[in-house]
Formats: structure tokens, sequence, C-alpha cells
């Protein structure tokens, strides 16, 4: 079998899988799973452009997607004027102030004459010198932010854009702070690597979570605008209503169906925008030299590549692609939840979908984000019948049914790892295994 | 002189205690990564998991000796329930190391191959964790709840400052000496101790002394799962057991060993002390001290503090991440077990 | 008939052979050195011998029987003892624990080998407690050496245990190697220091490209012209 055909008909299975749910369950259902299994995919798509081509292992995903959501938030939410008129340039002026002192730092460290331990030294006192003027110019100013109606807003809200800029937005902020992450640990091997990122991510989302003034913290955003119409705006129109009654749906049901099909349009686009540029990145000269340090750093290094500029350029993409995801997301849920992005579901399920769907293959990743995503939502109800069908012997008020039942979710996290575990050993290269190799 | 010991015993009070109980959770907890590092190297994420698997295990049969009416007198009955959370939490170990681990050891898998097969396990055992127990909130802890209370303290010294020690936060700690004495003397005392640490330092030419690698590799599955066991049961005991802040123990975990350096018991241990007290000291509000060392009646104003509590955790992280750039190799750089 | 004995070995790490046929052997009480020119597989002779890599061909026989399949760990205890060229020694450990680990297969008391080998290399005695990563290079091979003997070898094989020390400790060590020979085991070493190591070589071997250029008694091998002008620097 050709591997096109075995490719056309793998995304065939899992189109069946979709329309099989819409079936059994309903059509909504399998489009809420169907946008989730798109964004999946750009994530995956990340996330393969730094360890498919390049070797990095990033596990710091979820504070990628976390700026991400933050720019849906800081681009799309309507301005808060009195928060801007009580702190807004006095918190600026702080933020300015730890920049510049970071800054500062960074230039001492590089510039000041002496040995590595007094430069570091120097830069820590400058940094730490910073920071406190930064709290002493930027707590007044946070106080007051977030005093103003803390039950709405007490933040400063964003820009009042469309929130489709933010997707743009996203990848940027995750870029930006790909950089910085870059310049600092790509040096580290390759499971230090993994800690550092899964750690530094984990600063972010603390960030997140804890600075009110910036995205209201864990009390979340609420009601961000939509790309697309509102159901009950839909509901009002003749057309929909008409649909309805030609199809014999409910005009509420249609009206989220046709919501849904929409943001579905909006991801497919930028789905295979991200699909196209990656393929073209992979098959380009540039590619070829990634994989080609990936699959030999020393030999690569050794005839004059620079690896460290290289591994800084696919780990600053890779970002700005999970990142543009995590805009995504946002924007489908409406609302921005900090304390939702745990290691869990968006760092190493991420990596599950790499995995599993074919490591260093763009096709694959997307399968994979598809296949995965399928499973992590369809695991419950799956799991639930089969205990439900296993038990079905017992007693009905039975406590260990009971107990089995009620717990039966959680067998889906069980399920991702033993998949894991089996494709990594019998199949290690994937669904779509990558080409050429 | 009274202003200055009701300072101590306030920061004893809020810092010491505490610190020492969740930096022997901690240095347990490290001791357990780093033995897997030395000897089958690789930083092993699902090292949390085993933690609260172990944790499960004996609350399991906690509840199983309450309901036969069995307890332990003052000290929690999870104590005498713990020798079968280690022997099943060694089990599960040995179990995974045979049907997961071993494949890849004989095909000299790379660390991150390693790593994200240990991503593997942590999802089967959380999910499996989360299955059985489910993922609420379990208070285990039973028995005599405090050594010394606050108002018995003072009441003692006539000190206007309490010191409270919870009965959790002394068996943390003197569970923790006894492991650790029991572990260094293992590893420096008998043959096979020796023969683990001579694995670790030079894996070929222990092969070339007679030293049997697979032996070594399931002592260590056997120490570490005991000691995931305890080090879980006993974070449990003190903080509450819930499965889901395992995972999220995984980074001080990590911070703690790599502080030390990674593979170095010593440094294990350090680093789950210099973990804990950072945390603690960096998020203590010293206003009071301050108001005891001053002469006067002067108080300060603000709490006092270097970084609100929220960014408790975040400290560890920001330790780990300034010790990976600033030098990956620890404090003890250059030791292994 | 010598007590060990490799004949007709082919074999590399893999890739191309190596070894093209050498053939190699010492018996007890003798001191044999294998030389040649950088690459000619002096090392991968005695790897081959020991059982670290796999012989595509040819057999090692100890005292008779063929060991060809047996992994190290076996021929470690049938009575061979191997000092790598590199990393020879636990870092981490003391010099006593590393002897210890070199007795690690040894059920009886093994005391009186680790005072046979203080005895031997005295200084080892007085840093016994002191890890061996701290030693200078050529305690550090005596170390080497002392871990090996703790099994009471039959056959000691030693990969240029000379490389990186001075001529002082060369000379030293070659009068210990002799002492070790004397005391009825056979030793079999790999050198770059050619000349210095056939002086004291009951037997030579000069290897190229895997095969055997020259064999003869070390005192021959250095009397002979062409070896000197070839591989000894006239």
């Amino acid at each position: 079998m050709s591997s096109n055909l075995r490719n056309i008909l793998l995304f065939a299975a899992m189109g069946a899988l979709l329309i099989a749910v819409g079936v059994v369950q309903s059509a909504n259902v399998a489009l809420a799973i169907l946008n989730l299994c798109l964004i999946s995919a750009i994530m995956t798509l990340g996330v393969n452009i730094q360890w498919g081509y390049a070797g990095l292992f990033n596990a710091g995903v979820m504070g990628f997607a976390a700026l991400g959501g933050l720019a849906a938030v800081l681009v799309s939410f309507p301005p808060v004027p009195e928060a801007w008129a009580v702190g807004g340039s006095r918190a600026m002026l702080g933020v300015v102030t730890g920049a510049v002192s970071i800054v500062l730092a960074i230039i001492a460290f590089k510039k000041v004459p002496g040995s590595r331990r007094v430069r570091g030294w120097a830069a820590a006192g400058i940094a730490l010198a910073g920071i406190i003027l930064m709290r002493f110019i930027l707590d007044p100013a946070v106080e007051a932010i977030e005093a103003v109606e803390p039950a709405r807003t007490g933040f400063l809200g964003g820009l009042g854009l469309p929130i489709v800029f933010s997707w743009i937005a996203g990848g940027a902020f995750a870029a930006l702070a790909a950089w910085g992450i870059g310049k600092i640990a790509l040096g580290l091997r390759s499971d230090y690597l993994a800690i550092a990122t899964l750690g530094i991510s984990e600063i972010i989302i603390y960030f997140l979570k804890n600075e009110d003034w910036l995205a209201r913290g864990v009390k979340n955003v609420n009601g961000l605008p939509r790309p697309v119409p509102y159901e009950i705006e839909l509901q009002k129109t003749l057309w929909v209503q008409e649909l309805a009654a030609q199809f014999d749906f409910s005009v509420i049901e249609l009206s989220s169906i046709i919501v849904k099909l929409s943001y579905a349009g909006l991801f497919i686009v930028v789905l295979a925008i991200v699909f196209w540029l990656s393929e073209r990145a992979l098959k380009s000269p540039w590619g070829r030299m990634m994989r080609a340090i990936r699959d030999n750093e020393v030999a690569a290094s050794a005839m004059g590549k620079d690896v460290t500029w290289r591994h800084l350029q696919v780990f600053v993409l890779g970002s700005a692609v999970i990142g543009l995801a995590g805009a995504m997301l946002t924007t489908l849920d409406g609302i921005f939840t900090p304390a939702s992005y745990q290691p869990l579901r968006f760092t190493f399920l991420i990596w599950v979908m790499v995995i599993v769907g074919g490591s260093g293959n763009n096709l694959g990743s997307i399968l994979g984000g598809f296949v995965i995503w399928f499973f992590w939502i369809e695991a419950e109800p799956i799991g639930l019948a089969l205990i439900e069908f296993l038990t079905s012997g017992m007693a009905v008020d039975s406590a260990l049914r009971m107990h089995l039942i009620e717990n039966a979710a959680h067998t889906r996290l069980a399920t991702m790892g033993v998949v894991l575990l089996l494709v990594l050993r019998f199949s290690p290269r994937g669904l779509i295994p990558e080409r050429g190799k | 002189m009274t202003d200055i010991v009701n300072a101590l015993v306030l920061l004893a009070n809020f810092v010491l205690v505490p610190g020492l109980a969740y930096g022997s959770q901690l240095a347990l907890g490290a001791l357990g990564v780093t033995m897997i590092y030395a000897v089958l190297r690789f930083s092993n994420f699902a090292h949390g998991e085993t933690m609260s698997f172990g944790a499960m295990i004996t609350i399991l049969a906690t509840w199983w000796l309450q309901e036969k009416g069995i307890t332990f007198g003052v000290l929690p009955t999870a104590l005498l329930a713990l020798p079968v959370g280690i022997i099943a939490t060694v089990a599960m170990c040995l179990m995974f190391d045979r049907i997961v681990y071993r494949y890849y050891r004989r095909e000299k898998a790379n660390p991150v191959t390693y790593l994200i097969v240990s991503v593997g396990i942590l999802f089967v055992l959380s999910g499996l964790v989360r299955f059985i127990i489910g993922p609420q909130d379990r208070v285990f802890a039973d028995g005599e709840r405090f050594i010394m209370k606050a108002r018995a303290f003072k009441q003692m010294t006539g000190l206007d400052q309490g010191l409270a020690i919870k009965t959790t936060q002394g068996v943390t700690v003197v569970t923790a000496v006894v492991i650790v004495a029991l572990i260094f003397w293992f590893l420096n005392r008998t043959r096979t101790g020796k023969s683990m640490r001579a694995y670790s330092d030079n894996e070929d030419l222990a092969l070339l002394s007679g030293i049997n690698p697979a032996k070594v590799v399931a002592i260590t599955w056997v120490i570490t799962g005991a000691l995931a066991a305890i080090a879980g049961t006993l974070y449990g005991l003190d903080k509450g057991y819930k499965p889901f802040t395992y995972l999220g123990l995984v980074l001080p975990i990590f911070a703690s060993a790599i502080v030390g350096g990674v593979g170095n018991p010593l440094g294990a241990i350090a680093g789950g002390f210099v973990v804990a007290f950072s945390e603690l000291l960096l998020t203590f509000a010293y206003k009071r001290v301050i108001a005891y060392l001053t002469p006067g009646d002067w108080i300060p104003e603000g709490l006092v503090q270097l970084l609100s509590t929220d960014y408790k955790l975040a400290v560890s992280f920001v330790i780990l991440v300034i010790v990976l750039l600033v030098k990956p190799t620890g404090m003890f750089s250059g030791k292994t077990l | 008939m010598s007590f060990l004995k490799g004949e007709g070995l082919y074999g590399g790490y893999g890739g191309a052979d190596i070894l093209h046929g050498c053939d190699i052997g010492v018996d007890k009480g003798e001191v044999a050195v294998v030389v040649g020119p950088n690459g000619a597989g002096k090392s991968t002779a005695m790897k081959g011998l020991f059982g670290l890599l796999d012989l595509r061909q040819g057999s090692v026989e100890l005292d008779g029987r063929d060991i060809s399949h047996l992994p190290p760990q076996e021929r470690v205890t049938l009575g061979m003892g191997f000092v790598p060229q590199n990393a020879n020694v636990f870092t981490s450990m003391t010099v006593e624990e590393n002897l210890e680990m070199g007795a690690f297969i040894r059920q009886d008391d093994f005391r009186p080998t680790m005072e046979q080998v203080f005895s031997l290399f005295p200084v080892l005695g007085q840093k016994r407690a002191q890890p061996a990563g701290e030693l200078s290079g050529g305690q550090r091979q005596q170390v080497a050496v002392g871990r090996a003997l703790m099994t009471q070898p039959s056959v000691l094989m030693l990969d240029e245990p000379t490389a990186g020390v001075s001529p002082i400790v060369m000379d030293e060590l070659f009068d210990r190697i002799i002492e070790i020979a004397k005391t009825g085991i056979a030793i079999l070493m790999v050198e770059q220091n050619a000349r210095q190591a056939l002086e004291i070589a009951d037997r030579g071997f000069v290897l190229v490209q895997g095969q055997n250029r020259y064999t003869d008694t070390g005192q021959a091998l250095l009397a002979d012209p062409e070896v000197r002008k070839s591989f000894l620097g006239g």
C-alpha cells in the first residue's frame, strides 16, 4: 500500500469516527470535538517543528498556550477607562522599569569587565534593585486597578480590537517569550531542557494566575468578543429559522451548529496555512539542515553550522505556532482561565499527540492531534459504557459498581499512557512516519 | 531579651518547623529521583505519581486497619499501614521496569526516550490512582494531632508567641532521618550498596568486575519505590492527600535533586531543605519579627514580605531554573552515588 | 600451547573488520606485549580476547577450554582480569572500595589479596581511604591494576597501562608488572611505548592492519633491524 493511500485511509477513518459521533451522540458534540481537534492539531504542529525537525524537547507547551490566551484577552477585551485612570500610567511605568532593569542586568552580565562571578553578581544586583524599584512603582497602581469594580473588571482591560488579531498577537507573545527562554535554556542537555521549560512555563502560569491587574488572575476573564455570530442573534434571523424547519432541527441546535461550523471554517483556514508553511519549511534547505543538525549535532557544528542559532530559530517558530493555537483556544472558549493550563493536559497530552501521530511528519502531527483529542474526549463515554457493561452483572447499588462508574472518567488518563507506551514500543515512528528516514 | 526569644519562636513556628517537615518530604522524593538518575540515567517524570500511588495504597490499608479497629495510639495509623504501601509500590516499580523500561535498556535508548516513556507511565499511574481512590481530598491522619500545642507552649514558657508542632511534622522528620541514615548505611557499608555506587560511577568497569546490572537495577527500583511510598505518605499525612497535588510536586522535587547535583544523594537531601526553606523564607511576612527586634513599639507598615504567598511554589521553579542556567551540575558537582 | 590463546581473530565494532586473522597468546608467568602502529587493532584484539566485542571468526581458548562465546563476566570468573585503557577506576569511590569492587565475585575472604596489592603498591595502602578520582595518573593506574588483581586472576590483560604517565612512573609500573608475572600470572598488554615494553616482554606481537607482522621473543624483536626501522624509530 502506498503511503499516500495509507494516509488518506487514516484520515478517512478519523473522519468516519467524527461522523459516527455526530450520528450516535449529536452533531453538536461532533463539531465541538472537531474544533478542539483542529486547535490540537495546530499545537501539535508547533511542537513537531521543535521536536520533529530539531529534536528539542519543549515541556513548556502550556506556558506558550497560556500566553496565547493572554493575547486574546489583551487584544479583544475593551479597555477599562476607570482602571487606566487610577493606575494605568503608573502600572506601565512599573512594567517599563522592570523591563529596563532586566535589559540593564543582561548588559551588565555581557559588558562589565571581570570574571563570570563578578558579572553574575553585578547582574543579579541590578535585577534585584530593579525588582524592588518596580514593586515600589507598580504596587500602588496594582492596588488601585484591582479595586475598580473587582467583581467585573479590576484590570486594565485590552485594546478592544477584533479577537482574530489576537491570534497573531498570541504567536508574537509566545515567540517573544520563546526567544528569551531559548536564549538562556537551549544550551542545556535534552532532559534538562525539558525540566527547565516546564519550570519556566509554570512560572508564566503562576504569574498569570496572580497578577490580577493584567488579566484578572484566577478570577478569569469572561465574555471575550467572538469572531463569529452569537447563537441568540442567529436564532432571530429568518434564514436560520427556515433552514431549521427544512431539516427538522430545533432552532437552538441549528444556531449552535452554525456557530461551531463558522469556528471550524476559521480554524481550518489557519491549520491549512500553518501546515503549508511548515511543509515548505521542512522541504527547504533550512528544513534539511535542521534535520541534519538533529541527527548529528556534532557533525553539523563541525561543518560550520551555527547550531545554537538554528535551535533558537526553530524554538521561536514552534512556540509561536503554539501561542497562535493558544489564542485560538481562548477565542473558542470565550473565557481565559489561567488555572486551566495544567501540564498533563497542555504539555504531556500534546506530546502524546506528536509521538502517536509520527514525530517529524506534519501530516502525522495533524492526525495525532485529531486521534488523541478524539479519544481524550470519547474515552469518557466509551469507558463509562464499557464499565457499565462489565459490571452489568452486579447489583445496581453495589458499592464497587457505583465506585467504578463514578471514576470511569479517569480511565482516559491511563488509556493515554498505555497508548503512548504501546506506540513508543511497537511503532516508535508513529502513525505516519517521517519521510525519507 | 524576651523580645528576641519571641522573634525566634515566631520564626521557628512559621519557618523552621514547617520547613523541616516539607524539606524532609522533598528530600525523600529527591532521593528517589536521584537514585534513578544515578543508576538508570534518566529524569523520571513519573516519580510524583509513584509517590501518589504509594500514598494511595497506604491510605487504603489505613482504612482497612481502622475498620478492624486497629490504631497506633497517639501516632497515625498510616505508619502501621505504610509497609503495605511500600511493598505495593516496589512491586509496581519492578513490574513497570520489567514490562517497559527493560526493553529500552536493552535498546540503549537515549535519555529523552526514557523521559517520554516516563511520561507514559505518569499518565497510566495518574489514571490508575484517580480510578481507584478518586480525585477528592483525603485526610487520613489520626491519633494525637499535636506534639506541642501553641497554647501549651505559651503557658510553659510564658512567652507571647506559641510554638506548635504537629504530630505529622514530627513523624515526617523522624522518619526521614531514619530512612536517610539507612540509605547511607546501605550505600556506604554494604557490598550491594557499594556495587550500586560502582555501577553508577562506571558502568563498564562494574561489568568487568562481575557486578550484575540486572540486580543493581532491581535494587534501585526497590529503594526508589520504597522512598516514593514513604515520601508520598508523609506528604499526604502532613498536607492531606489529593492525587492532583502530586504532579505539582515533581518540579520542586526535581529542583531539590538538581540544586544538590543530580545523582548525588547527599545533594538531594541538602537540595530538599534549600528549596523548602527558600520557599518559606521568601514568602514569610517579617512584620512581627521586625516589630519584636526593633526597640520601642514601632511596627512596620506593610507585611514586609519579599514575595506574596501566592508565589510560594513558584520559588522552587525559579530556583530550579536558576540552578539549571548557572550551575547545572548543582552544589555538589562531580560526585555521584 | 599457550594458556590464553586467540587464533585467527576477525572482527570489529559492527562496521568493517579491524582484525584480519591475528593470533595472540600468552603463557603463565610470561609477559606478552602487543605493539604496532595506531589503528593496527591492538586494543581491538584485547577486547576480542575478553569478549567485549563480537568476533566474527576465530576462537579464544583459556587453559585449553574454548571460551569464544562466553560473556566477559564469565571470563572474569574463569580467572581473566582486564584493565581498560580509559575510565579504569571508580573515581568516586575510595581506593579500598575500588579493590573491594574488584573482588565482587569472590565469596571468600579477600583481605589477604588486598594486603598483597598494598604490598605491591605501597602508596595505595597509604591512600586507601582516598577517592580514586583524587589520585595522580600513575597512582590511578596502580588502583586499576590492583582492582583487576583482586579476583586473583590467572591472566591479566592491560590496555596501554602507561598511557599518559611519566617515564619514571612507567618504569616503576613495568617493574611491578614483572613482579606480578613472577607470581605465575600470565600478562598480556598493549603498549604504545614499544621499545620499553618489548624489553620486559617474553613474547612480542607486532600487529599491522589487524594481522601479525612479526611474532617473536621481546629481545629478538628488539634485535630485528626490520622491526627497529619500521616500528621502534630506528
